[in-house]
């Protein structure tokens, strides 16, 4: 297993104490669990893509403060929605940012590597 | 199929000297939503990975929105998916059935005799349906009592049944008990069936035999059977005695602890596992299914090996063909960032079902998910199913948006 197991932060240390400090760490500081990546959106091209355009909108080459914007109204409650209130619900700030950046890359730059 | 397998033997015998540059060779097995999805974004990954998927048919048959087409709703057609857009991405799609897997040598072996090495493995097998746990419901008696749970000839079976059944007629459904593919499935095929008998056939009456107590967006479907088909469904629980302890297929008799059902037409969807591949790679435990670490979705029981799609047991995930692409893009990144020894993200994950009740009436269940206590669990606060109470419009567009959704994910993935 070379390359593996070699996660940093909470959940490294949390793994290496075992479950039930793990969920007591997870249960204090939630909003430190993890760290946002642009990865975070890849699910959201099971609906956001250029095929589905008229129905759902494709984010790509729209400014990421819309889509900030969006997400945290969704999650607010204020913007009426079917489904996306209850995906935002799941999104911190620090993650909206991370996603509304890689949804709105321009078009082309989806098949690029996501990673540097 | 010889042509077939000779081009496959080509591309493995040439791919090392061709690929001169290419990094190291990810092999990913089965070629539905979750595998497909993973090789494409392979190939969308750094590193220049070797992307080798291994599939035995040439073409993949959906199964979400089958259930339209077993309700005449929607025609064969548009379930059927071919594999040269993504060659034209570059994965090598080799058409062939993998045997055994050893995990040691990091080598697969393919029904021809050939062989693949890899660095990575991807096992994407989806299930088996499991012939034998119901007494009575083998092989045959699937051709007689279609289960439709892969789609292809069984979908159409079953449509043709219907469509040959006689005004009056009792349609009879067995679902299994929890896990199994597409948990609202059932009751989405229960809904788009009434339709299909309400219009055509209004004297029938349709039976959900049930092996458990409780079921996916039960509410939301139960409101609108009530609603729109008065009362010719009928769910029988567990409790009430739907579980089926045996089928005669010749005289299409159902059998629970309460009675027996003599059906028009019954379908039975049997209990399922991970696919054979699965078994013969040792990453299904004793459930049958496959334990996974939710960071990088490798194998808890083989090390090189992972596991995405309906053969994971992915916490809280449903499978689901959604759940599946979102595995599989997190998986392909974890794969590529263990290749460059870099340590791999931790996943946020998405799951959007749609289900329809009627084709202008669609009701969701969503998720978010992320890695806690060695599974993926629900991001509390988040996801739930759509509101019990809403506007025919608000059911009109969620149908357009489970449509949207299959072409959005169908081109994504195949086109």
């Amino acid at each position: 297993m070379s390359g593996r197991t070699h996660r940093t932060g909470v959940a490294a240390r949390a793994s290496r104490r075992g479950l039930a400090v793990a969920a007591l760490l997870w249960a204090a500081v939630p909003a430190l669990a993890r760290t946002a990546h642009p990865g975070d959106a890849a699910a959201c091209g099971g609906c956001h893509a250029p095929a589905s355009a008229g129905e759902v909108p494709d984010l790509r080459g729209r400014p990421p403060a819309e889509v900030v914007a969006a997400m945290r109204a969704f999650r607010s409650g204020e913007r009426p929605a079917t489904v996306m209130d209850r995906i935002a619900k799941g999104y911190s700030d620090e993650e909206i940012r991370a996603i509304a950046a890689w949804v709105t890359a321009p078009p082309g730059e989806a098949e690029r590597p996501t990673q540097p | 199929m010889l042509s077939g397998l000779a081009a496959a033997g080509a591309g493995v015998l040439a791919a090392p000297h061709v690929r001169a540059q290419a990094g190291a060779r990810i092999v990913v097995v089965g070629g539905g939503f979750a595998g497909a999805s993973c090789a494409r974004a392979l190939g969308r990954e750094a590193g220049n990975l070797a992307v080798t998927l291994v599939e035995p048919n040439a073409r993949y048959t959906a199964c979400p929105f089958s259930n339209a087409v077993i309700a005449g709703l929607r025609e064969m057609d548009g379930q059927n998916f071919g594999y040269e857009a993504l060659r034209r991405t570059g994965v090598d799609v080799v058409t062939a059935r993998v045997v055994a897997v050893d995990a040691e040598t990091r080598r697969v072996r393919l029904e021809d005799g050939a062989s693949l090495d890899y660095a990575r493995l991807v096992l994407a097998p989806g299930i088996d349906l499991d012939l034998g746990a119901i007494p009575g419901y083998d092989a045959a008696a699937a051709a007689v009592l279609p289960h439709a749970w892969k789609a292809g000839e069984q979908t159409l079976l079953l449509r043709r049944q219907l469509e040959a059944m006689a005004d009056g007629g009792l349609v009879v459904i067995a679902a299994p008990a929890n896990p199994f593919r597409c948990p609202p499935g059932p009751y989405e095929r229960a809904s788009l069936i009434a339709y299909y008998l309400k219009a055509r056939k209004p004297r029938s009456k349709l039976i959900i035999l049930d092996a458990k107590d409780a079921f996916s967006k039960q509410r939301l479907f139960e409101a609108a059977w009530t609603e729109l088909y008065g009362g010719l469904i009928e769910w029988v629980p567990l409790s009430g005695g739907g579980r089926l302890t045996a089928v005669d297929a010749a005289t299409r008799t159902l059998t629970t602890e309460f009675g027996s059902h003599r059906a028009a037409v019954a379908n039975v969807i049997p209990p399922q596992r991970a696919a054979a591949v699965a078994v013969a790679a040792g990453v299904a435990d004793r459930t049958g299914w496959c334990p996974i670490d939710p960071v990088t979705f490798e194998s808890r029981l083989r090390p090189g090996i992972h596991v995405i799609g309906d053969a994971a047991i992915a916490g809280a995930m449903p499978k689901s063909a959604f759940a599946a692409d979102a595995q599989a893009k997190a998986c392909a990144r974890a794969v590529a960032a263990l290749v460059r020894g870099r340590e791999p993200d931790e996943p946020k994950l998405i799951n959007t079902c749609y289900s329809l009740v009627a084709p202008d009436y669609g009701i969701s269940i969503a998720g978010v998910y992320q890695p806690r206590g060695g599974l993926l669990a629900e991001v509390e606060g988040a996801g739930g199913v759509s509101p019990i109470k809403a506007p025919p419009s608000f059911r009109a567009v969620e149908a357009t948006y489970a449509m949207a959704w299959f072409r959005t994910i169908t081109d994504g993935i195949f086109g």
